[in-house]
């Protein structure tokens, strides 16, 4: 679980945080806080899916589930068992 | 009773002076948007009033009343004059929904510079694109974006001033300036530039089939049908409480998230904040909002949440509903009436047209999936696809047009006539497009289609471009595929609208790859987040397909119409000219 939470927290560091300076955490909201936008959603749902190799479906992949990364490593831990 | 009363009556003898009877306006006052929609408040005694409910993402609300509209907006206006801006300058705005993003606005006007506000998830290629075509001497940013500023700041020559309204001074690099309007002095008075009906106010670039994007430059003139419309349709009232969902970086989010309600000095709220279903709806209950514009796109998203969400919150404040930026399919609308007891009711109007065009209004009878019924003093027509001639035939599909000269008309595109005069049809050879404006004879042609049925409803039925219109925002192909091939794998793209469920539509990439590269689900996420970066989320394709070759005319165009045909299932319609394998 830990390696899954680093692995998206450094993606998400990466990927969408303009200012470097942006403190982000496991916490921090990502789409409710405008971080990510719900476009660029299906961005990160991409990186998921591979980087992990599951399958998202889209009631799952909520704004709700992708709003911190502590929730998203959930998402991904039920489905990769 | 609404606003409008009867549509009929409205419409008979319609004359757009009205606006100057709903503004309560006199003779000799200064028709400056900056000043209407706040000084002006102030002295029709409103000073105290509620301007502006404003939450960030935190949760933690900040009311703004007219006068402090009135002092903030002096304050940048009396700023940007320091710095040595002069009217006629463009000044950008590239910055969240943050207060500051609406006090500037409002200086900018008032100093007479043109406003330039630009969508704050804009990539830095985007973001060039656009300061270059405006020649902007000023942007207005926040640490948040300014990177992205700063990468593209010295191809840039006109660009002279970078403000930063929100952030930390040590963050702040050479030639940069910090300005937080509510820690400095504030300005009581303000010397108001004298503009009038014709001079320029607010640029808003959109995005066509060919080319790169479009300035669209308003005047301060359009004030008129802006807040007749935003009475009228919104139905507006001195005690609403009001929340327009979109951001200032596109129309709505100035015609009717600025410009149209402060004129009527109406209450505003605005949520600075990512889209859930829950927040947006507590937003409303803590607000009491009684009027709500928003989006199709959210009105779907809201519909996936489902009415078990609704019930959760007291939304008994709400009055009356609106929509915009894409067609509202009819089941959107009955749902809307069954969760909120209320229905979304759509409108129709674009950049160029700066104010509502076709409508729903309050008390009409309303026809689910239908656009409504031309506004006032709006002359609409559907035009024969070839002859341009207007059809008459109920049912008939046809390309929706406008006879020019309503207030909020779109001036020029900025540095383009000829693009503008290309938008009207019967013009006669070499007309100007001063003269365009006005021309009785003439028809301003929006590139949607549509029919009309018997009772004289519009009926939405598509663009008649290859424009993209994604959750209600309108994205260039020729921009999208510009920057595909800026990606070291792909050698030839194509970018087309996909239906989508929620979106309506969402960007699909079709590409080859050069020698040396194969397809990968590693290279389509690299190119998805590169085009994210470059251009925005909007433009990012969100399926991208290899091929080997891509539909050609003979002359050798990429024939997007025969990939978008068959995403939608559509017929491909004459290939007669395709390039032969």
């Amino acid at each position: 679980m830990d390696e899954i939470k680093e692995s998206v927290l450094e993606y998400v560091k990466d990927e969408y945080v303009e200012d470097e300076d942006e403190d982000v955490t496991y916490e921090t909201k990502l789409i409710s806080s405008g971080l990510v936008d719900s476009f660029s959603m299906v961005s990160l749902k991409a990186f998921l899916e591979k980087r992990y190799s599951i399958s998202l479906p889209d009631s799952e992949a909520t704004p709700e589930a992708f709003d911190t990364v502590n929730s998203i490593a959930e998402l991904v831990k039920k489905h990769t068992g | 009773m609404s606003n409008i009363g009867s549509y009929d009556e409205r419409i008979s003898g319609f004359d757009w002076g009205i606006a100057r009877d709903v503004l309560d306006w006199r003779d000799g006052e200064l028709l400056n948007i900056g000043a209407i929609c706040s000084d002006r408040v102030c002295a029709r005694g409103n000073a105290d009033k509620t301007a502006l409910i404003w939450e960030g993402h935190s949760g933690e609300p900040k009311t703004y009343s007219f006068r402090d509209l009135s002092v903030y907006s002096n304050t940048f206006a009396d700023f940007l004059v320091e710095l040595g801006l002069e009217p006629g300058d463009r000044v950008c705005l590239f910055m969240d929904k943050i207060p500051s993003l609406y006090f500037a606005f409002l200086g900018i006007l008032k100093m007479g510079g043109i406003a330039q506000p630009l969508f704050s998830a804009f990539g830095d290629e985007s973001l060039e694109v656009r300061l270059a075509s405006a020649g902007a001497r000023a942007v207005l940013t926040t640490q948040r974006h300014v990177r992205k500023v700063r990468k593209i700041a010295e191809r840039l020559p006109e660009l002279e001033h970078v403000i930063v309204v929100e952030g930390a001074p040590e963050k702040l690099k050479d030639g940069e300036v910090l300005f937080e309007v509510e820690k400095a002095p504030p300005v009581e008075s303000f010397d108001v530039y004298v503009s009038d009906e014709d001079t320029p106010s607010v640029l808003h670039y959109t995005s066509g089939t060919t080319g790169q994007p479009k300035g669209a430059q308003h005047a301060h003139g359009s004030i008129w049908s802006q807040a007749l419309t935003a009475s009228w349709v919104l139905d507006l009232r001195e005690d609403d409480v009001y929340w327009c969902t979109a951001d200032p970086g596109w129309v709505t989010g100035t015609s009717y998230g600025i410009i149209g309600p402060w004129a009527l000095g109406i209450t505003q709220c605005v949520l600075d904040a990512g889209f859930t279903a829950a927040r947006w709806y507590q937003f409303i209950q803590d607000n009491r909002v009684t009027v709500w514009y928003s989006a199709p796109t959210a009105i779907r998203s809201l519909m996936r949440e489902g009415e078990e969400t609704v019930g959760r919150f007291d939304l008994s404040s709400l009055r009356h509903l609106a929509s915009v930026g894409e067609p509202l399919n009819a089941e959107a609308v009955v749902w809307s009436e069954k969760a909120y007891g209320l229905p979304f009711l759509d409108t129709f109007w674009q950049t160029e047209t700066g104010s509502i065009m076709i409508s729903n209004f309050p008390g009409m009878k309303v026809k689910p999936g239908s656009m409504g019924k031309p506004f006032p003093g709006i002359e609409a027509s559907i035009l024969d696809l070839k002859t341009h001639e207007p059809l008459s035939t109920p049912g008939s599909v046809g390309l929706i047009a406008f006879r020019p000269g309503w207030p909020a008309m779109f001036r020029a595109y900025r540095n383009q006539p000829d693009v503008y005069c290309s938008k009207f049809v019967g013009a006669p050879e070499g007309a100007r497009p001063e003269a365009l404006r006005s021309d009785p004879s003439v028809w301003y042609v929006s590139g949607d289609r549509a029919s009309i049925d018997e009772e004289g409803y519009f009926w939405f039925v598509g663009r008649d471009d290859d424009v993209i219109n994604t959750g209600g925002h309108l994205v260039g192909p020729f921009e999208i595929e510009s920057a595909l091939v800026e990606h070291e794998a792909i050698a030839e793209a194509a970018a087309v609208g996909k239906p989508d469920e929620v979106n309506m539509e969402v960007v699909k990439a079709f590409v080859t790859l050069k020698p040396g590269f194969e397809p990968s689900d590693d290279l389509e996420l690299a190119v998805m987040n590169f085009i994210r970066k470059r251009l925005s989320p909007l433009a990012m394709p969100q399926e991208m397909e290899y091929v080997e070759k891509l539909p050609k005319t003979r002359s050798g165009k990429i024939l997007r119409r025969y990939l978008r045909a068959l995403e939608w299932g559509e017929e491909v319609g004459d290939l007669s000219t395709l390039e032969d394998d």
